[in-house]
């Protein structure tokens, strides 16, 4: 890959070793939405789909935190279908009443839906006409986060990915340094102050906390992915001249400080500094972790497919806290983003790619790993077979990345086990 | 197209999925996208089943439609046929699937698989999860019984003097609101009057429990909501009368056992079939706080109508609002809310239910999760009676709203928020003391009375003993979601005090945080 700044030569995990098709057990793209819209706190997702739609957000969010919260959906019927209402003039209508009800918005993104593909309901023209409508007022797009088309975390991509071509072009002979995927507010200031200290300028964190914090993209643009499921975005970015630097996800203290290692060598930085800057929250990092990783050394770990976070975190167990891996599933395998994660790998991990849920389960019945990693839907179900679960969804929804989160990181891994060793009711054992 | 926030109902499927997991050896192949398996969640989250529902989802793909997505159903129904085993494959297409039109039911019925096939059509862009879950039990129930259905005019025989008298539960399901133990709080009523139960369904009945449906003497509509259909089928296919009190209250709970003892032709003195200590609590003098407090009650119909009963006649509440989000309920409910004077409010449109709540400044909401969050931000009383409900509308005690038991459970839940309403009151007149500044949470939620600091107006420092937060460290306190804030704060302090240090700074706070982490 030409927009790729290589790193020096490692041996590497192969990749997935097998593909799987069959029932899946993955949220879609529309669940992104519930991080994405807390993280852009300008910004409203209108999906346009069915009550299902409405109704999967409103589950997956689990809490229902807003009254009124900066999502919606509008729920196409049957009139709509028949053709007896003009979609796009109802759309108008919806839009119109939307904007009116709700003054802080400044950004609009139309989400597409399963229900909105298969009739070919066109929210790109439908957004463009709408910003002419309300040109001044609010930025219109569009993206899908359609199950047809993405999965759980792919939404991300799918919603940065439609903002790409609005980026400004930055200016030649200027350089900045682009961070992608959401991270919470509180990782992007510790993340900040690492980054004055190394004496980097001009990072953009994308996306931002407003819809307009848009960073300029351009020839002297370098990009550092902090999330894995944003590789359409990444090779849009490439495509603009922009040039990826390749590193683990900052993930744990060996993660974390591999990645700003990974940075600060593409800006040729001193490596005395790197080092003298990182050692105070990369040892911190690592008495984090220490005390919880008592708890999960030596212990087998099983990845189902869900959130496209399980090769790095899989990566960070076996690497800081000895776990030993039975499985990785992942719900799709992306070489460009996984490309610094595999390096790091046990070269005979089992990886998996897709999914068919029964023979995933009877696998994990199978083997009886002491910590399952699996979509809510499926937690309890394992549970009452006396397995131990974590839930994938939080470790998207809670802040894990950075120095000062990898003690939390292993804590949501070890809690599960802990809680096992204490509790004096129950079969589990 | 219309704008929704939040939905009161799911779509029809999950209805359908509801009584294929509230029975027994029924499995249910829905034809969906990845997405839609969101619903198991609603079943081993909410209501904690310790299994996944037992529907297979095709999971088709954009790649696979136009090719292969008719192939797809044949492999799932053949797979789930063969690793499930059930009695009964159910059959039904999500939204999407509804639109590309793979007739998933009729594949089925050529398919020649080995089992019963029972096709549904769930009608996805105009109904809803009650409807779905309606028509679901039904066509099983039409499916199952019809050619057993004895020739149209047939005179039911009459019960034999030696035999006991008994009915069939109709309606009650997962995710419906405190069915488990509802179900046993009526058995145990008609055990108590004599009363065989035959069959309780869906909840806990096999395809093959259903067969024995028309052997009882009636059937108890216990949630039209899902049964009504169902049981006026069964009353004009096998004339077996229908038992439409649903027994919420006291006085419904009476009017019940009369019911029961009519239809059955059974002599019963109510009086002795069983008490409740709703009566004497709302006499008692403590209660009298209660009299004319104004609600406003919006929830499923038939908890609507029965809760607004019980709070004019047992608790002594003027009712000033009542509602439904089933539009399938509206008829009853406006008929309901004439009786207290009132015109019905019918909206599936939570804004307008906020909007009227707004209005009336109610001084307790009867509603659901979502009358919940709205009585929350008006700062208004509020308990949950109907679905949709979140996870501790499921508790682990026994907690029914009908029959005799029911009625005390309605008094002390209904009641429990109007102290809480009495503390909040209390909360404002002490806010100005130290303690009760101004973002103290419901003292239930254990506050830590973070409100009470803050950034000085210079903005430089804060003393806390002998330690000092530096300006950065107090913000970067400030992004530490509150409820483990005043934790933070407190370790962070202990940290500095046992290390010497007397400025804390950002990296003291991460210290600490290190230090205390596992
Ligand atoms: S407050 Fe209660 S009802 Fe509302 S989302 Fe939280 S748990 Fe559910
Ligand atoms: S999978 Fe499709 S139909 Fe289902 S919720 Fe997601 S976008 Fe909507």
């Amino acid at each position: 890959m030409s927009g790729v700044i290589a790193s020096s030569a490692v041996e590497h995990h192969p990749g997935p070793q097998s593909q799987e098709r069959g029932q899946r057990a993955v949220f879609c793209g529309l669940t992104s939405i519930i991080w994405l819209h807390r993280r852009i706190q300008d910004a409203f997702f209108l999906v346009v789909g069915s009550r299902t739609c409405a109704h999967l957000i409103q589950s997956a969010a689990g809490v229902m935190i807003f009254a009124e919260p900066r999502f919606a959906t509008a729920i196409l019927g049957e009139r709509d279908l028949a053709g007896m209402a003009d979609c796009h003039e109802e759309l108008d209508r919806v839009v119109g009443e939307l904007i009116s009800r709700r003054s802080g918005i400044n950004r609009l993104f139309l989400v597409g839906s399963c229900p909105s593909e298969v009739i070919k309901l066109d929210l790109e023209t439908a957004a463009a006409k709408l910003q002419a409508k309300h040109e001044n007022r609010v930025r219109i797009s569009a993206f899908s986060g359609s199950g047809i088309e993405t999965t759980f975390t792919q939404g991300e991509d799918q919603c940065l990915k439609s903002t790409v071509a609005e980026l400004p072009a930055l200016a030649s002979g200027t350089s900045n340094l682009v961070v992608l995927g959401t991270v919470s507010d509180i990782v992007e200031d510790q993340f900040r102050r690492l980054f004055d200290d190394l004496g980097i300028p001009n990072v953009h964190f994308y996306p931002g906390r407003k819809a307009s914090d848009l960073p300029a993209v351009g020839r002297g643009t370098r990009l550092i992915a902090a999330q894995p499921f944003v590789g359409e975005t990444a090779r849009a970015l490439i495509e603009r001249g922009a040039e990826m630097i390749n590193a683990p996800f900052p993930l744990g203290a060996e993660g974390s400080k591999a990645w700003f290692e990974a940075i600060a060598e593409a800006h040729g930085i001193d490596s005395a500094r790197v080092q003298q800057v990182l050692e105070l929250p990369y040892q911190r990092a690592k008495r984090a972790v220490a005390s919880h990783a008592l708890k999960l050394e030596g212990k087998r770990i099983h990845f189902l497919p869900d959130s496209q976070l399980e090769i790095p975190m899989a990566r960070f167990l076996s690497e800081e806290c000895g776990l030993s891996i039975n499985e990785i599933g992942t719900p799709f395998h992306d070489q460009l983003m996984m490309h610094g994660e595999l390096s790091r790998l046990p070269h005979d991990v089992r990886i998996v790619e897709g999914q068919d849920l029964d023979p995933a389960l009877s696998r994990v019945r199978e083997a009886r790993p002491d910590l399952t990693v699996c979509g809510m839907g499926i937690a309890n179900a394992l549970e009452s077979e006396g397995l131990r679960t974590k839930w994938s969804i939080e470790l998207v929804f809670s802040p894990v990345q950075g120095f000062d989160q990898a003690g939390d990181l292993a804590g949501l891994f070890a809690k599960p086990l802990v809680r096992e060793s204490i509790l004096e009711v129950g079969s589990w054992s | 197209m219309e704008l929704t926030l939040w939905t009161y109902e799911g779509p029809p499927h999950v209805g359908a999925i509801r009584i294929a997991a509230s029975m027994r050896d029924v499995h249910l192949m829905l034809h969906s996208p990845q997405g839609d398996t969101y619903a198991d969640l609603l079943f081993t989250m909410i209501e904690r089943d310790g299994q996944r529902p037992p529907v297979t989802y095709t999971t088709f793909q954009a790649r696979d439609l136009g090719a292969s997505t008719a192939e797809m159903v044949l492999q799932s129904l053949r797979e789930s046929a063969e690793r499930f085993k059930p009695q009964v494959m159910l059959v039904a297409d999500s939204c999407t699937a509804e639109l590309i039109q793979d007739q998933p039911g009729a594949l089925a019925l050529g398919a020649d698989l080995p089992v019963p096939v029972i096709p549904l059509e769930m009608a996805a862009y105009t109904r809803k999860e009650n409807w779905g879950a309606s028509e679901t039990f039904y066509q099983l129930v039409r499916g199952l019984l019809s050619r057993q259905a004895p020739a149209p005019g047939t005179e039911r025989p009459q019960r034999g003097a030696d035999v006991r008298p008994s009915v069939n539960i109709l309606g009650p399901t997962k995710l419906g609101f405190r069915c488990r133990d509802d179900v046993v709080e009526i058995e145990r009523l008609l055990a108590s009057m004599g009363v065989d139960v035959n069959v309780v369904a869906p909840l806990g009945a096999s395809p093959w429990d259903l067969q024995s449906i028309p052997a009882a003497d009636a059937n108890v509509n216990l949630c039209p909501e899902v049964s009504d259909l169902t049981c006026s089928w069964l009353a004009r296919t096998f004339g077996m009368p229908t038992i439409q009190t649903i027994p919420m209250g006291w006085g419904a709970t009476r009017d019940f056992i009369a019911e029961v003892a009519e239809v059955l032709n059974l002599d019963i003195d109510v009086d002795a079939v069983g008490e409740s200590r709703l009566p004497w609590y709302s006499r008692s003098i403590d209660s009298t706080y209660l009299t004319g407090k104004r609600v406003f009650v919006f929830a499923d119909g038939s908890h609507a109508i029965a809760a607004a009963r019980v709070a004019r006649d047992e608790m002594g509440f003027e009712v000033v609002g009542l509602g439904t989000y089933s539009r399938e309920r509206a008829r009853d409910v406006r008929a309901a809310a004439k009786e207290y004077g009132l015109e019905a409010l019918i909206t599936d449109n939570y804004l307008e239910v906020e909007a009227r709540v707004q209005e009336l400044q109610p001084e307790m909401v009867l509603g659901t999760q979502m009358e919940r969050h709205i009585a929350k931000r008006l700062g208004i009383p509020c308990a949950v009676i109907s679905t949709p409900a979140h996870v501790q509308d499921y508790p682990a005690r026994y907690s029914p709203q009908m029959g005799f038991e029911g009625a005390n459970v309605l008094f002390d839940t209904w009641v429990h928020p109007l102290i809480m309403g009495l503390e909040e009151h209390l909360l404002h007149m002490f806010r100005d003391d130290f303690e009760f500044n101004d973002s103290v949470g419901p003292s239930h939620l254990g506050s830590e009375g973070e409100g009470a600091r803050s950034l000085n107006e210079s903005g430089e420092q804060i003393c806390e003993g002998n330690i000092v937060w530096a300006f950065e460290a107090e913000k970067e306190l400030k992004k530490i979601p509150f409820f483990v804030r005043g934790k933070a704060r407190r370790n962070t302090e202990r940290f500095a005090e046992e290390q010497g240090i007397s400025t804390i700074q950002v990296d003291t706070l991460y210290d600490a945080k290190a230090h205390y982490s596992n």
